[in-house]
């Protein structure tokens, strides 16, 4: 057990306003070393709190997590972990490459500065002063000050949210690079086509849950999926669901929902058994709706079995 | 190696941070020649037996160190608004090494400062031994200490946008009644509280460069007592900013 990341049976409850909120709840996941894993999943799904336990800023109330066979708090001091947070500012009045060479001097093995600069396409903004920076140009600096520790671990909270389409293949192209060279990284999105491209597997997690975990190719079948929704208040749901590419059937009143594996051989099949299906819609699910459907699935499984 | 880099760009950080340097090195300098240039003849400023130049000298080089070393509180808020503190501790850098990164830089600035308005008491004439100016300026950073617990203090408990105003008004209420803008009256109320403030003791290292021989067992007590509870006091903000539930 002494290589990888294991987090084991996390849990941690917020209290807010006199509401309890469960953030993260009796999470197990573990990662190989050299491993690119997605942590995908919706806004609230849980992401952020269990990468704040990960890197140990936040204490779980109960679990523990264990980084090449350390706590977060020694594997930090040893220098083995990069991070670049979902938010944070750059220190002020210093320019970008006396930030970087700052931060480089807390770390026993870092990358050159010049390296983490060029790799971060950040060179032409050495010698400005970081309360000059646009957003974009600020997350390219903070991903420089997450390379520069020239970690083992790389965790990266939603990383490409403030980037246009430009900055987020740049910033992509030189994970990837970083990757190569054995690098273990953890990434958490809700975009799942980053998760495709970038990661070799995704974890999927909603309502604080692993609700699904496997190869990117899977994850992606599994959720990317399109809903066809249609008027049609008689139709039984079984016989909707035994439809040819149908995966699930629901009736809202006089709406059905039909989450569809293949959409294409679901509307022909629904139209052929159903002529007179009205107001029909197809659209590709979101992600949020694709997690909530296999979240739900889980917890009235888990109701059954109680 | 590692501190040394870092604190010097703390250093560097701070020295291009004009309202600082303002606040820490003009003010007080430019307070002093205002106030003290007016009186440079007075010999026996209100019957302390310490002359114009050489008090409103030490005074202000207490209200301009005050201000140092109290601009790492400043500094610490700043930077938990900014969420730089969550980066830092995923570094190496251990809490200790931070905050003795922000004391340091505090006590340097307290020492230019220092220096800036010794070099303009002499200007208007303050003249002493050399082992008096030392004795001096080694009671001055002495008596900083409660208030470089009280920055951290501060630093932790407050936001950064009240952040000035509190330790702004700290450093004003400590400079009025410790006699940095006119000597406390011997007698009264006004000087039993006056005496129980560190700040009075800063000022009061002016005696050392009249011929006194340093600050009384009183002194000693309100500047050691004041380190104790401030330091606990950071202790506790510190802790409190920094749970991690």
């Amino acid at each position: 057990m002494k290589t990888g990341i294991h987090l084991h049976g996390l849990c941690k409850t917020f209290h807010a306003g006199g509401q309890r909120i469960e953030a993260v709840r009796d999470l197990d996941l573990s990662i190989g070393r050299g491993e690119t894993v997605a942590l995908l999943g919706p806004n609230g799904a849980g992401k952020s709190t269990t990468i704040d336990m990960l890197l140990g800023l936040l204490a779980p109330d109960l679990g523990s997590v264990s980084i090449f066979g350390r706590s977060p708090a020694q594997a930090i001091a040893e220098g083995a972990v990069g991070a670049m947070l979902q938010t944070g500012g750059l220190l002020r009045d210093l320019t970008v490459r006396e930030l970087v060479t700052m931060l480089a001097s807390l770390y026993p093995r870092p990358l050159p500065v010049d390296d983490v600069l060029a790799l971060t396409g950040t060179t032409h903004l050495a010698t400005q002063r970081t309360q000059k920076l646009s957003g974009g140009e600020t997350q390219r600096v903070r991903f420089a000050l997450a390379l520069v520790a020239n970690p083992q671990l790389l965790v990266l909270d939603e990383p490409t949210v403030a980037m246009d389409v430009e900055a987020r293949h740049d910033f992509w192209t030189t994970m990837r690079s970083f990757a190569a060279g054995g690098k273990t990284i953890l990434f958490a999105t809700h975009y799942l086509e980053e998760a495709e491209a970038y990661a070799d597997r995704a974890v999927l997690m909603a309502r604080g849950r692993v609700v699904a975990d496997g190869p990117t190719t899977e994850i992606k079948a599994m959720v990317g999926t399109r809903t066809i929704e249609a008027t049609l208040p008689h139709a039984p749901v079984d016989s909707l669901e035994r439809l040819q590419g149908v995966a699930r059937a629901e009736r809202r009143g006089a709406r059905i929902v039909l989450a569809c594996a293949d959409s294409d051989a679901a509307i022909r099949a629904l139209l052929a058994a159903f002529p007179d299906a009205r107001d029909i819609e197809i659209r590709g699910a979101g992600l949020e709706e694709a997690f909530l459907q296999l979240t739900q699935d889980r917890d009235s499984r888990q109701e059954a079995a109680a | 190696m590692t501190r040394l880099v870092f604190a010097r760009y703390e250093l560097l950080r701070l020295l291009r941070n004009r309202r600082f340097v303002v606040f820490s090195l003009a003010f007080p300098l430019v307070l002093f020649y205002a106030i003290a240039g007016a009186n440079r003849h007075v010999r026996d400023l209100q019957h302390t037996g310490i002359s114009a130049p050489l008090y409103f000298m030490v005074g202000l080089a207490a209200f301009g160190t005050m201000n140092a070393v109290l601009g790492a509180g400043a500094r610490i808020a700043a930077e938990r608004a900014l969420g730089w503190n969550r980066q830092l501790r995923l570094t190496p850098l251990s809490a200790r090494a931070y905050l003795g990164a922000k004391v340091v830089t505090g006590y340097l600035m307290a020492l230019v400062a220092m220096a800036v308005l010794f070099v303009a008491g002499a200007s208007l004439g303050v003249s002493m031994a050399a082992a008096r100016w030392l004795q001096m300026a080694g009671m001055l950073l002495i008596g900083l200490l409660p208030f470089v617990a009280l920055g951290i203090f501060v630093g932790h408990l407050v936001s950064s946008d009240s952040v000035g105003p509190a330790i702004g008004g700290t450093t004003a209420i400590f400079a009025l009644l410790g006699g940095v803008w006119f000597p406390i009256s011997r007698h009264g109320v006004l000087h039993l509280i006056a005496q129980a403030l560190p700040s009075y003791w800063l000022v009061q290292a002016a005696h050392v460069g009249a011929g006194a021989r340093g600050w009384t067992a009183t002194g000693w007590l309100v500047v050691a007592a004041w380190t104790v509870a401030l330091a606990v006091a950071a202790r506790w903000a510190y802790r409190r900013d920094t749970r991690r539930d």
